[in-house]
C-alpha cells in the first residue's frame, strides 16, 4: 500500500527503561490541546510532572529571514501569519514600527479605524481563547457559544477588508480603505451582543461553575517576580498582579485619549487570568463605543502624506505626473527608510508584540526581529509545569494562550 | 557578463540605487541631564562607551565582557526588571562582528533601554539567563539562528531548527531558500538519500505548472487517467459542468419577491 | 419479537434494497469521514471554525478525531515545516486503510508564500494527497466543498482497495 520509508515504528510515547521509576511522556507535536505544534517532553513521577521540556520550532517558517529579503510593504501580509488569531494586531505592530522609523504622522481617521480594528481583533482573539481553553478543560458547549460570537466579529472584519483570517487591514502610513457604510452600526450591534453574551452566557456558565473552578483555581501559579523574569506580558503579567499595559503606559494611536481601565488580578492562577480575559473584553467594548463618535467627527484622510515613503492617493497618481513617478519608484524599488534602528512595542491580545527593525537605508530591512509574547510564555512552561499534575498541564497551556505562528515565526 | 554576487551576504539587494541618493539617518539625541535616562547612564559611567537616545529609547553601547555587569546594574539599581528581547544582528560581511542587543523594560517608569554590544565571529558571550529567565529561550534562539554561543547557559541547544540541521539560518551567508542540506532534509530523513531521485528536487516556483505532468495537474477538457504520458498529445473531452452549480440569480430573486 | 402485521409480499413489496457491495461500502465510508485534528497553522483556525457552530461539520458525518488510529482523513491544515515533516509521515503511517489526505491551503499545497529554507514545498513530497484546497486561508465553505469532493471521489473508488493497489501505488 505505502512506499516503505526509513521511519521505524517505536513507542515514542512511553519509555519504561529507566531505573528511577520515572516515566517520560511525549506530548505533541500533534495534540489537540497543544494549541498548535507544541511538543512537550514530560518526566513524570506517578502523575506529577518533575521535568518539562517544551520543544518548539515545528512551525518555524523563516519569517524573519523573509523580512530581510522583502521590501517593507511586501512583508506586511506575511505578518498576518504570525499571530493568526488576531492578524490585524500583527499588521499594526509592524506598520507601527516602520512608521516610528519613518517618523510619520498618521491621519486621525486612519487612527480611529486602526484602533477599532485592533479592539475588534482583541475581542475575537479573547473569544477564541475562551473557546479553546474551555474546550481543553472540558466545557464543550462554551466552545460552540464563543465561536458563534466570534463568527460575527469575523464578519465585521470581512466586511471591512475582505478576509476572515488574514486581514492585512493596515498599511504602513494608514489604512487602505474607509469603513463601509453602516459598519459602525453593525459594530455597535455586535458590541451589544458580545456584552450580553458575556454577562448572560459565558460568565453564568463558568464563573461559579464548580468543575471550572476546581480545574482552574490555584493551577499555573506565577508570582509577579517570576512573570517579570520570564518576560511575560499582557494578561500573563497582569494576571500576576503587575499593572502594565502598553496601551496605557506607552500609549500609541488613540489609546492616550480614550477612557478605559486595565483589569488586574492578583490571584496569579489560571482562574484569575480567565477572569482577566473576560474583563478585557468588556473594556474593549467600552473603547469601541467611544470610537464610533470619534470616527464620525474625523476628516476623511486615510493615508499619511509623505511622498518619499508613501504613495499618493489614487486620484493624484492618475492626474499628477510627479505623484505617478513617486508611485512607480515606490512600487518597483520599495521605500528606503532612514538608517537607524527601532523597537516599537504594542499590546497585542497575547501581550507585548514588538518589532525591532534595523535599517541600513536599503529597501530591505537589514534585520527584523519579532518580539512575540507567546515565545516567552512558552519558555515559562518549563518552570510552571514542574510540580503540577498531568491533568493540569492542558489547563496551563490553555491559560498561557500561546499561538504557534508567533512562537516559531 | 554575469553580475557579481557577493558570497558573504546573499540578502536581497535593491535593483537600482540612485547614485546621488543619500539616505538620512534617524536622529540620535544626547541624553538630557536630569532625565531618567541620565540617571541610568550615570549609574555605570565607565562601562558604557557610547550612549544616546534614539526614537525615545536609550541605547547604550558596551563591551561584550561587561554585559552581565551592566544588566545587573540595570536590573537592581535602575529598575529594569524585564529583558523583553535579546537577539543579534549579523555584521560579519562588513565588520566581521555580530551585534548583540538586549531590549530592557522598566515597568515603573515605562522606559526602555537597548544595550548593544559587539562580539567577534568565534567569540562567545556570557549568558544572561542567570539574571533574566527570559534570556533562556532567547539565547537558545540566538544560538540556533546565528551560532553565537552563550557561556554558562543552562541548556544551550537548537530551539527552532531540528537538532541535526546544518547551518545557522539568519546568517547573511545563508540563502533564503536554504542550502543543499536544507532542500533535501525531509526526504533524507523520511525516505533516505537513495530516494532523492524518485521524489525529485523541490520546485521553488509555486506558480509553475508542468504542461505534461499528469500526476498533479490535468487540463480542463483534456482529462486523462492519473499519470498518463501525454507528450504525444491528448484527446479532448466534453466538459461536464454540474447544473446545480449554475444558480439563476434573476429567477431566485423573482421567487423571493413572490414569497413576500 | 415484533409482529409484522403488513403482508409485504402483497401490498407494497418487500423491504429490500438492491445494491452492489462497492456502493454500500463506499456509502458508509463517504458519509462518516473522520478527519484527524491535524491543525498546523493558520488554516487550523478555519478548520476549527468549520467544525464549530456556524459551519457545523457534523452534518456531513465528519467528526474530528484526535487519534490517527480512528481517523480516515488527514486534513493537513497549514504550513508543514521540515522539522515537522517526519511526524506527518509517521501519523499518516499510523492511520488505518483506507485513508485519504486533504491538503488545505497554499502552504500545504506548494509551500505558498513561505518559499523558505524551513518549509516543505508541498506536502505531496511526504504523503500522497487526494484533494488540494487552494486559498490562504481557505474559508470554511471551501473546506466543506473539498470534503464533498472527497466524498464524490470515494464513491467512485472500488471498495476493495487491495484490488487496485498497483494503480493506487504512487511514487510517494
Amino acid at each position: 500500500m505505502q512506499q516503505t520509508n526509513k521511519l521505524t515504528p517505536f513507542f515514542e510515547n512511553l519509555n519504561f527503561e529507566r531505573s528511577d521509576n520515572m516515566m517520560v511522556i511525549n506530548f505533541g507535536p500533534q495534540h489537540p490541546s497543544a494549541h498548535g505544534q507544541l511538543r512537550l517532553v514530560l518526566e513524570l513521577d506517578g502523575e506529577k510532572v518533575t521535568k518539562a521540556y517544551p520543544d518548539i520550532g515545528y512551525l518555524h517558517r523563516g519569517i524573519e529571514k523573509m523580512a530581510e529579503n522583502m521590501t517593507y510593504n511586501e512583508f506586511l501580509p506575511t505578518t498576518d501569519r504570525l499571530d493568526y488569531i488576531a492578524s490585524t494586531s500583527n499588521n499594526y505592530a509592524y506598520a507601527h514600527a516602520v512608521e516610528k522609523l519613518l517618523e510619520l504622522e498618521i491621519p486621525e481617521r486612519a487612527q480611529v479605524i486602526r484602533t477599532m480594528l485592533l479592539e475588534v481583533n482583541r475581542i475575537i482573539s479573547h473569544l477564541f481563547f475562551l473557546a479553546t481553553h474551555a474546550l481543553d478543560v472540558g466545557a464543550m458547549s462554551l466552545f460552540l457559544y464563543a465561536f458563534r460570537e466570534r463568527e460575527f466579529g469575523m464578519d465585521l472584519m470581512e466586511e471591512y477588508c475582505g478576509a476572515r483570517l488574514t486581514h492585512s487591514a493596515v498599511r504602513i502610513g494608514g489604512v487602505p480603505l474607509d469603513l463601509p457604510k453602516d459598519w459602525t452600526r453593525e459594530l455597535l450591534k455586535w458590541c451589544d451582543t458580545v456584552e450580553h453574551e458575556l454577562a448572560n452566557t459565558y460568565e453564568m456558565l463558568l464563573n461559579e461553575n464548580r468543575i471550572w473552578k476546581m480545574r482552574l483555581e490555584d493551577v499555573g501559579v506565577i508570582s509577579a517576580e517570576e512573570a517579570q523574569s520570564w518576560g511575560c506580558s499582557g494578561p500573563m503579567l497582569r494576571g500576576s498582579g503587575v499593572q502594565y499595559d502598553i496601551r496605557k503606559e506607552e500609549p500609541y494611536e488613540l489609546y492616550g485619549e480614550l477612557e478605559f481601565d486595565i483589569p488586574v488580578s492578583d490571584r496569579c492562577d489560571s482562574y484569575g487570568r480567565y477572569r482577566l480575559y473576560m474583563e478585557e473584553m468588556k473594556e474593549s467594548i467600552k473603547i469601541l463605543r467611544q470610537l464610533v463618535p470619534l470616527y464620525d467627527r474625523s476628516a476623511p484622510q486615510l493615508m499619511a502624506h509623505a511622498p518619499q515613503y508613501i504613495s499618493a492617493p489614487k486620484e493624484e497618481i492618475m492626474t499628477q505626473n510627479y505623484a505617478l513617478m513617486q508611485h512607480f519608484v515606490l512600487v518597483t524599488q520599495g521605500m528606503r527608510p532612514p538608517v537607524g534602528e527601532v523597537y516599537a512595542p504594542t499590546e497585542s491580545p497575547k501581550g507585548e508584540l514588538g518589532f525591532y527593525i534595523k535599517s541600513e537605508g536599503e529597501p530591505y530591512a537589514y534585520r527584523l526581529k519579532c518580539r512575540a509574547p507567546s515565545f516567552f510564555h512558552t519558555g515559562l512552561l518549563q518552570e510552571i509545569l514542574v510540580g503540577t499534575y498531568i491533568a493540569d498541564v492542558v489547563t496551563i497551556i490553555g491559560s498561557t494562550n500561546i499561538v504557534f505562528g508567533e512562537v516559531d515565526r | 557578463m554575469r553580475k557579481y554576487t557577493p558570497k558573504d551576504n546573499v540578502q536581497a539587494k535593491s535593483y537600482y540605487t540612485d547614485r546621488f541618493h543619500v539616505t538620512p539617518r534617524v536622529p540620535r539625541n544626547e541624553v538630557q541631564s536630569g532625565s531618567h535616562f541620565a540617571d541610568v547612564v550615570n549609574s555605570f559611567k565607565k562601562l558604557a562607551y557610547e550612549s544616546y537616545v534614539e526614537l525615545g529609547q536609550l541605547v547604550i553601547h558596551i563591551k561584550s565582557s561587561d554585559n552581565i555587569k551592566v544588566l545587573e546594574i540595570l536590573r537592581d539599581k535602575c529598575g529594569y526588571t524585564v529583558c523583553s528581547e535579546l537577539s543579534a544582528v549579523d555584521y560579519l560581511a562588513r565588520d566581521g562582528e555580530f551585534e548583540v542587543f538586549y531590549q530592557m523594560l522598566n515597568m515603573s517608569q515605562a522606559k526602555r533601554v537597548r544595550v548593544v554590544t559587539r562580539i567577534k565571529k568565534d567569540e562567545a558571550i556570557e549568558s544572561a539567563a542567570s539574571l533574566f529567565k527570559s534570556a533562556n529561550f532567547a539565547e537558545r534562539e540566538m544560538y540556533d539562528m546565528f551560532g553565537i554561543v552563550a557561556n554558562n547557559h543552562p541548556y544551550l541547544k537548537r530551539i527552532l531548527m531540528p537538532d541535526d540541521w546544518v547551518g545557522h539560518p539568519l546568517l547573511k551567508t545563508y540563502p533564503l531558500q536554504g542550502d543543499e542540506a536544507a532542500s533535501w532534509y525531509e526526504v533524507d530523513k523520511i525516505f533516505g538519500k537513495e530516494n532523492r531521485d524518485a521524489i525529485g528536487p523541490e520546485n521553488r516556483d509555486p506558480a509553475k505548472i508542468d504542461r505534461y505532468d499528469t500526476k498533479r495537474f490535468s487540463r480542463v477538457g483534456y482529462e486523462v487517467p492519473f499519470g498518463t504520458d501525454i507528450t504525444q498529445g491528448e484527446k479532448e473531452n466534453d466538459i461536464e459542468y454540474s447544473k446545480a452549480q449554475l444558480a439563476d440569480y434573476t429567477k431566485s430573486q423573482k421567487q423571493l419577491d413572490k414569497r413576500k | 419479537m415484533a409482529q409484522h402485521q403488513v403482508n409485504y409480499a402483497s401490498s407494497a413489496g418487500l423491504p429490500i434494497a438492491l445494491t452492489t457491495v462497492d456502493k454500500l461500502v463506499n456509502w458508509g465510508r463517504s458519509n462518516s469521514l473522520w478527519p484527524l485534528t491535524y491543525g498546523l497553522a493558520c488554516c487550523a483556525i478555519e478548520m476549527m471554525a468549520s467544525g464549530a457552530s456556524r459551519f457545523d461539520f457534523d452534518r456531513f458525518g465528519t467528526i474530528f478525531r484526535a487519534s490517527p488510529r480512528q481517523a480516515d482523513v488527514m486534513i493537513l491544515a497549514g504550513t508543514l515545516s521540515k522539522k515537522h515533516a517526519e511526524f506527518t509521515r509517521r501519523l499518516y503511517d499510523q492511520m488505518a486503510e483506507p485513508k485519504w489526505v486533504i491538503s488545505m491551503g497554499s502552504c500545504a499545497n506548494t509551500g505558498g508564500m513561505f518559499n523558505t529554507y524551513a518549509t516543505v514545498q508541498g506536502v505531496d513530497r511526504i504523503v500522497p494527497v487526494d484533494i488540494y484546497l487552494p486559498g490562504c486561508a481557505p474559508r470554511p465553505e471551501t473546506l466543506q466543498y473539498a470534503l464533498m469532493m472527497l466524498q464524490k471521489k470515494i464513491r467512485r473508488e472500488s471498495a476493495n482497495m487491495n484490488k487496485n493497489t498497483k494503480q493506487n501505488l504512487r511514487l510517494i
